[in-house]
């Protein structure tokens, strides 16, 4: 694994810690479809939660939020959409978050989670 | 988190808008948003706040940022928002305190420092006006905003130092950068020297001319061959013209702070300007336009002074046939897409021209190589209805060879200019019952009502309206420059010696036209 698929890993572990944190319950993790990835698949409550992680070691190339642009969001929303129609699931309330992990490996690692973007 | 607020100014022509800025800071992904119908220099903004704040140390907020600009409806142009978006957004991110009922007028260098903008006169007086007496500007801006009464004005040089004065936190603020302070660019603020009256060697009648037109504020029109020295007597005609008041200053420092940017030894303009455009000019050059907004021309930068159209011929008809309507209202209107605009245009207009398409159709003409119909044309560029505002007209020999040889002695600008304003206290203190201030812009209504003369004065004149050399719109001008006369020879009122001498002094077009 190249070091920056282990930070990569290293941040997806630590966001869903901190979703479950949050009360909800991880239901799948790294799905791939032709279409591309999810990061983490949620339940928060009712809503199915497809979560998006960008980490960083520092805000030198910007922040991870700067990362998410219009197209990457919605290809997350059709992902939502496929991973549904692959589970065979009819899940009404959706919806899309991105989590933020600055990990600089001194320090304690910030992560920032912004609820239903785009 | 939440809102910020902010005040800047909004200028459509020489109006002022008082501009609310509004700031909010969303929980979603990072974005800059500006609302409120923003131009393209506007929209830039972003860029330069995002770089400005980061470099001052108080990076913005990493979510998504909404600036509204209010009014609307209102089409916003320029820089000089920069520093009011800011300052709502810095607010709204709870980084500094509120800037209350403050307005601010800055553009931001991408490290962070205020950069002046253009217009700060008119933009802080319209502040002033709307109740808004603070103002923080750009450092190189301040002394040009202090000069409107009841501007509280702050001048500041960087971001950081201006949040650290509204409660940023100090630790973090970029507070020991200190740009140096830009060098005047702007050529036209070296004092010119004003040319003097004693380097026209001879013209004893342009020289007299010159003194009326500047005692009455007439226009004039002067007609000869090259090398008379036409030019050389209109760039002298500033000089001979009083200095402005007070109100006039502001009116034409307002225009010459739109069309330029600020220097670091700003002050009123106290001398009247002097526009000399050349004679391609378009209309949109003379008139005012552009695209969007319209901008001043040389009729308003020449607002209070002269306008002097060099070679007037050659000037496109339209071009001069526009100067009609501000030589009657002193005002430009002006629409384009994106508004309209309205600047003053009270000039005094001088026009110059070569007797004939060769120049040599002066004296008896026996140079002269072009055909009557030539000739003809040539004049009748200028239109009848322009001239017929014109009311002295002058025909300019050239010099010749022995009052060249005796030259010196001439009286100088000053001695003339002492004169001039003298006759102008006259004229002032005559028609201030009427509202007016020079014996040019009296109507004839009030030349042969009140300030009707006695008949035996007006013999000459009444005889020559009579014959049909003079129409009656020209019987008024020669009444006008009558009075002019009389002002600058100390008479209470003009006697048949002045009506001869400004019956002289539009002679010469007439056998020119005919």
């Amino acid at each position: 694994m190249k070091a920056k698929d282990i930070l990569g890993r290293r941040g997806e572990d630590l966001a869903a810690g901190y979703l479950e944190l949050q009360g909800m319950r991880i239901v799948d993790r790294n799905w791939r479809c032709t279409e591309g990835e999810i990061d983490i698949v949620a339940l928060d409550g009712d809503s199915l939660v497809v979560a998006e992680v960008k980490t960083r070691t520092s805000l030198y190339y910007g922040h991870p939020f700067e990362a998410v642009g219009v197209s990457k969001l919605a290809r997350l929303h059709r992902l939502a959409a496929a991973w549904c129609r692959d589970h065979e699931l009819r899940m009404p309330l959706r919806r899309v978050d991105v989590i933020a992990v600055v990990d600089d490996g001194v320090g304690d690692p910030v992560v920032e989670h912004l609820k239903g973007v785009g | 988190m939440g809102l910020g607020r902010a005040y800047s100014v909004a200028l459509v022509g020489l109006n002022g808008y008082i501009v609310e800025v509004e700031a909010d800071i969303g929980q979603t992904l990072p974005a800059f948003v500006i609302l409120g119908l923003p131009d393209a220099s506007l929209n830039e903004a972003k860029e330069r706040i995002r770089s400005a704040a980061q470099n001052s140390g108080i990076p913005l907020s990493r979510r998504k940022i909404t600036a509204n600009l209010i009014p609307a409806s209102l089409p916003k142009r320029g820089s000089g928002f920069d520093l009011a978006i800011t300052m709502s957004v810095l607010r709204a991110a709870n980084d500094i305190k509120s800037t209350e009922r403050t307005v601010f007028i800055s553009e931001l260098g991408l490290d962070g420092r205020l950069r002046p903008v253009r217009g700060i006169l008119p933009a802080v007086m319209a502040a002033v006006q709307a109740g808004y007496p603070d103002i923080v500007v750009a450092q190189a801006n301040a002394a040009e905003a202090g000069l409107v009464p009841g501007a509280r004005v702050r001048g500041y040089r960087t971001l950081a130092r201006l949040a650290f004065d509204y409660g940023a936190d100090p630790q973090e603020l970029a507070l020991d950068f200190e740009p140096e302070d830009e060098e005047p660019c702007d050529p036209e603020d070296a004092a010119r020297p004003v040319p003097d009256m004693s380097d026209v060697s001879g013209q004893g009648d342009a020289r007299r001319a010159l003194e009326v037109a500047a005692a009455g504020a007439h226009h004039l029109l002067l007609t000869g061959p090259p090398g008379a020295g036409k030019t050389m007597l209109a760039e002298r005609l500033p000089g001979l013209l009083p200095d402005l008041g007070d109100t006039e200053a502001m009116e034409v420092t307002a225009i010459h702070s739109l069309c330029s940017l600020p220097s670091a030894s700003v002050q009123l303009v106290r001398r009247p300007p002097f526009e000399n455009p050349h004679h391609s000019a378009t209309s949109a050059a003379i008139i005012g336009g552009g695209s969007g907004l319209p901008r001043p021309g040389a009729a308003s930068r020449a607002h209070r002074g002269v306008l002097f159209l060099d070679e007037a011929p050659e000037y496109e008809r339209r071009v001069l046939d526009a100067l009609r309507q501000p030589l009657e209202s002193g005002e430009l209107v002006i629409h384009r897409s994106a508004g309209t605009a309205a600047y003053p245009a009270r000039f005094q207009l001088v026009l110059a021209s070569n007797p004939c398409p060769c120049g040599k159709a002066s004296g008896k003409g026996l140079d002269c190589t072009c055909t009557p119909m030539m000739r003809r044309r040539y004049v009748a560029r200028m239109s009848g209805p322009l001239l017929d505002r014109v009311d002295i007209q002058l025909e300019v020999e050239r010099v010749s060879l022995a009052e060249f040889g005796q030259s010196g002695g001439e009286e100088d600008t000053r001695t003339i200019a002492a004169r001039v304003e003298a006759a102008r206290n006259r004229q002032s203190e005559r028609l201030l019952p009427f509202g007016m201030e020079t014996n040019s812009q009296v109507p004839g209504r009030v030349l042969r009502g009140i300030l009707r003369l006695p008949a035996p004065t007006t013999r000459i004149l009444d005889h020559s309206l009579e014959r049909g050399v003079l129409t009656a719109r020209g019987y008024d001008r020669v009444l006008r420059l009558a009075w002019t006369l009389a002002d600058l020879g100390e008479r209470g009122s003009p006697d048949s010696n002045d009506i001869g001498q400004a019956l002289a002094l539009r002679q010469a077009a007439t056998s020119a036209a005919a």
